[in-house]
């Protein structure tokens, strides 16, 4: 042993290698079976997983829009329409530095100042990996431009976009509607309703009007096709795909003459009319004055825009037919007429001699009338005519507030026409418990006296009006007012009426109803309060017009029209339907601060109804052509690229 | 005359490797063709490769052990030499100074010394006449971590691990006592937070996302989950060659070299990877076999750690592919796309090929 410990002995060196051999061998082995453990994992154990990751991979879900489906007047005017446009989208967070982008990309297309507004605007609105348009509408030279430099701008990108436009710009606005980019509170009601997947895609929403209330059916379903995608993102090839179907085209019952008509004839000032078929509730024209043009919403509303409509006095935004509300005046009193008549504490012959004011016993206040000499001997009939306010206290006071209101509830007074768009406001019709449970008061008698004539608390909207003066003209019966005729099928052209809801049918007597219509007759009529807007018609005019006080009038104060500024001049309402005997148009209007009912208002529903009855147009009155836009492509078939 | 030369020049081959190599050649060259998206052109470029490698194996094959032996030690200073000047003005490219420019081209010096470190300490351990001591083991470590500690210090991790595993295996088959090897085993093991204070910040990010790649499933552990997902969703008898989607559509990432391996693994699924494995398992067999029947010291010791290293290569690529080693940039032995890989292996099988049929031939004198 002591020399081996000198000298290699060759054989103990190789069995002591092969020893070593042996060690590596094993660890060879050990190593290959942790290795094939491991694929065993990943390929049978684990399989499912890796596979569903694998597939997540590669297959995306595109989603392909479907066109929004066009919404037309009751003659096939079309007044939404959807064509394609040029737009240059920066989705920010694949830029490499934002500012820069868009400094270059000024260079190349024009970027106005109000571009990059509503760009910051929709920025801040919008999540990270939107991408959000910079400049939309380029023509075919900027779009050619912007293509052949595109390598230099990540992130920016040049989409050929549906876009909704509005041909007519302002006409009918707050009865169409406009749709927007879908907003936050937009997703979060998509997601209540499950709408979520459907609209993947779509970039805009109804936000008010038609456009707003019939989403569903305009929106359409929305295609997808089921994409191979490499690991950049790039399609390779189409695995499957569902079509879209396209959103279904909406009929107004509006026709667009009538509704252009009726706002030239406000000329600038402000106000609203509602136009109504009694028999059906179709609601021919709706205007609320001023409007604004729809098309600036649709990609975003600039900056300047939206605070010249927001701030201006004259409120354009607020659809003034659904969500103004004045003191109906005088236009009450066909109304409560017709409360005492069917109450029986009015029947024929009863009159009284008008001293041109009313007492309440035991008080020595006079509520005057608005003729301070009075109008003699006045029976209901002629009441109405002359709008008799002091015939209307006293009535007022003997029905009592709580049967009067009671009584013109069957109207629609105080309560939602339920009209199928959306926001708007029911009025008030005053009554004792109103007012303890609004204001901790009892009410007083004097609340009553002046409800006979349309003033204090009572408050209606120019759609409420229309519908209770149509209701009136068919007899009792309410039909719900409806802006939407009909649905199409953009596919099949199947049209689907919508069908007239009864609301309310009074059983009125008709000899009671008789009076008050001779009453409204006469108002048209030589002697009446509207003499000039019945003059020459060629059909007859039951009407009655009224004043809103915008600034109460002290006792012993008389109220000068001129002497007041103009704002706080009254508002006039003018109710009519026509042809008397077989009403066909029921119209309400006010102007506001436009004075009296008649002379204001009563020639703008003449307009209407003669264009409706007689087929008049005013002056030289044709739809206007398409507004100047840069529509290149009218788009009514299903086309996508 | 030719034919009797020719004859002469390929007894020396070994048939059991070079038939399993072969196979595993054609695998890659159809896995390649797949990996490239078809394409023939780095399939041809391959194909010369390989044939590069098969000369290369075929004439070391024909070299005497003897005659390696001799360029043992000026292999190994030039190598030396070369790394220090790597170290002193080497290029740097992705932050580490890896590579000499000598004006015509570049070379990367700690390649060669994946071979050079090796021979040169089989070379030594074959000169001590008498039994080994502990200062043999001392002068053989100093050999090993000289080009060791400057390779990691360009930084090339991956390479320096593996030229440390080459030299280590030859002094782990020439007897480093069993005691050294635990205690060192240990005392690596206390020493490794000091070792981790010491790493590179993107060294110590692999570690963590090799731990769990799902920290950055964006950025590094990108390339491991995507190769995961790869080898998992193959299942077990795979998509179908050219039909792996994760390959095919690019998520796979450096999928002709050093991830190869999941886009064999997406389309062959279990069957293959088990196959492939048994391939590589009769290669590192027979490397084995020969350097136990070897009859000098040099060539047993070259033998099994080229045996081993081959092994490691094997292990080490897969294993990272696969998600269980950390991504340290090494090709699949054979498989890989890549000339320089091919080139070490040539060698490598030529040197094991030597050895084996000079065994003979010293046997039947």
């Amino acid at each position: 042993m002591g020399y081996s410990t000198e000298l290699k002995n060759p054989q103990n060196e190789q069995h002591k290698f092969r020893v070593r051999l042996v060690f590596l061998v094993l660890m060879v082995l050990a190593a290959f079976s942790a290795l094939l453990g491991r694929f065993y994992f990943l390929q049978v154990a684990r399989y499912d997983y890796y596979q569903t990751l694998a597939e997540n991979n590669r297959i995306s879900i595109v989603p392909i829009t479907p066109n929004r489906g066009l919404i037309s007047d009751r003659n096939g005017i079309i007044l939404a329409h959807n064509f394609f446009v040029y737009t240059l989208e920066i989705t920010p967070a694949k830029t490499d530095d934002l500012q820069d982008t868009i400094s270059e990309l000024g260079r190349l297309v024009e970027i106005s100042a109000s571009d990059l507004k509503r760009f910051r605007k929709l920025r801040a609105q919008s999540h990270t990996f939107e991408s959000i348009p910079i400049r939309t509408h380029l023509n075919e030279y900027e779009a050619a431009k912007f293509a052949v430099n595109r390598f230099r701008f990540p992130g920016v990108e040049l989409k050929s976009r549906l876009f909704r436009h509005y041909p007519y710009g302002t006409l009918g606005t707050h009865g169409i509607g406009y749709i927007s980019r879908i907003n936050e509170h937009d997703l979060k009601q998509l997601k209540e309703n499950n709408q979520l997947s459907n609209y993947k895609g779509t970039e805009h929403i109804g936000k008010a009007g038609v456009e707003q209330a019939y989403e569903t059916e305009l929106h359409g379903i929305t295609g997808f096709q089921q994409v191979e995608i490499d690991a950049d993102g790039r399609a390779v090839r189409v695995l499957s795909s569902a079509s879209p179907t396209s959103g279904n085209n909406v009929v107004l019952s509006m026709d667009a003459k009538m509704q252009e008509i009726a706002e030239q004839e406000f000329a600038g000032r402000r106000g609203a009319l509602v136009a109504i078929q009694p028999k059906t509730g179709e609601v021919l024209a709706m205007v609320s004055m001023p409007s604004f043009d729809a098309n600036l919403f649709v990609d975003g509303i600039d900056f300047d825009n939206w605070n010249a409509l927001n701030n201006s006095l004259d409120k354009p935004l607020i659809n003034r037919a659904l969500k103004g509300i004045y003191p109906p005046g005088s236009t009450f009193k066909p109304f409560v007429a017709l409360a005492g008549l069917e109450s029986g504490k009015r029947q024929p012959p009863f009159t009284i001699s008008d001293p041109g004011f009313f007492t309440l016993p035991n008080s020595h206040h006079r509520y005057r009338d608005w003729k301070p000499s009075g109008h003699g001997s006045v029976d209901m009939r002629k009441a109405i005519t002359v709008s008799c306010d002091t015939f209307f206290y006293g009535l007022a006071v003997e029905l009592g507030i709580d049967r009067l209101t009671d009584f013109v509830r069957h109207f629609g007074f105080g309560e939602k026409t339920n009209i199928d768009i959306q926001g708007e406001l029911s009025g008030l019709l005053p009554t004792p418990a109103w007012k303890q449970k609004r204001f901790k008061q009892p009410w007083y008698m004097g609340e009553t006296v002046i409800v006979g004539i349309g003033q204090g608390y009572t408050l209606v909207t120019p759609m409420q009006l229309a519908y209770a003066t149509a209701t009136l003209a068919n007899n009792g019966k309410a039909i719900q007012p409806h802006l939407v005729n009909a649905i199409v099928n953009a596919n099949s052209s199947q049209v689907k009426q919508l069908p007239h809801r009864i609301a309310d049918q009074l059983n009125l007597n008709a000899d009671n109803l008789n009076i008050v219509k001779l009453g409204m007759l006469d108002v048209t009529r030589p002697g009446g309060t509207a003499a000039a807007v019945g003059a020459n018609a060629g059909y007859d005019i039951a009407a009655k017009t009224g004043t809103a006080q915008v600034v109460g009038i002290k006792q012993n104060e008389k109220y000068n029209e001129k002497a007041t500024a103009e704002r706080h001049r009254d508002h006039a309402w003018f109710i009519a339907y026509a042809p008397a005997e077989d009403p066909k148009i029921a119209v309400a209007v006010i102007v506001e601060n436009g004075g009296h009912g008649g002379s204001a208002a009563g020639p703008i529903a003449r307009k209407v109804m003669d264009y409706y009855l007689l087929g008049k147009l005013p002056a030289p009155v044709d739809v206007p052509e398409a507004s100047d836009s840069p529509i290149t492509t009218m788009v009514e078939e299903e086309e996508h690229d | 005359m030719i034919r009797k030369w020719v004859s002469q020049f390929i007894r020396h081959i070994d048939s059991i490797l070079l038939a399993t190599v072969l196979t595993v050649l054609v695998v890659a060259l159809m896995v390649l063709y797949s990996a490239s998206g078809q394409s023939l052109a780095k399939v041809n470029a391959q194909l010369v490769n390989i044939v590069v490698m098969l000369g290369v194996m075929l004439l070391v094959a024909n070299t005497q052990p003897q005659h390696i032996e001799r360029i043992a030690l000026p292999a190994y200073l030039f190598g030396l030499a070369l790394l220090v000047a790597v170290a002193l003005v080497g290029d740097i490219s992705h932050g580490a100074r890896r590579w000499l420019n000598l004006g015509v081209t570049k070379i990367q010096p700690s390649e060669l010394m994946k071979l050079a470190v090796p021979i040169m300490l089989a070379w030594y351990f074959s000169k001590r006449e008498t039994m080994l001591r502990t200062g043999d083991y001392i002068v053989a470590g100093v050999i090993l971590l000289a080009p060791v500690l400057l390779i990691a210090k360009q930084p090339d991790l991956g390479t320096a691990t593996l030229v440390f595993a080459a030299g280590f295996y030859v002094i782990f088959l020439a007897g480093l006592s069993w005691k050294f090897i635990l205690g060192s085993a240990v005392a690596f093991g206390a020493a490794l937070p000091i070792l981790w204070s010491m790493l590179h910040d993107y060294q110590r990010r692999r570690v963590e996302i090799l731990i769990d790649p799902s920290q950055d499933p964006l950025g590094a552990g990108y390339h491991i989950i995507q190769a995961t997902i790869a080898i998992g969703s193959g299942g077990s008898t795979g998509k179908g060659w050219l039909n792996g989607t994760q390959s095919q559509l690019d998520f796979v990432p450096e999928r002709t070299t050093d991830f190869i391996f999941a886009v064999f693994a997406e389309e062959f699924g279990l069957v293959g990877c088990s196959l492939l494995l048994l391939l590589f398992a009769i290669i590192i067999g027979r490397a084995f076999i020969i350097a136990s029947q070897a009859k000098s010291t040099f060539a047993r010791l070259l033998a099994g750690s080229i045996a081993a290293t081959f092994f490691t290569y094997c292990f080490v690529n897969m294993g990272m592919v696969s998600g269980i080693l950390p991504v340290v940039g090494i090709p699949l032995p054979l498989v890989s796309y890549g000339g320089t890989s091919l080139l070490t292996l040539g060698l490598s099988l030529g040197l094991l090929m030597s050895v084996q049929s000079h065994k003979r031939l010293v046997a039947s004198d």
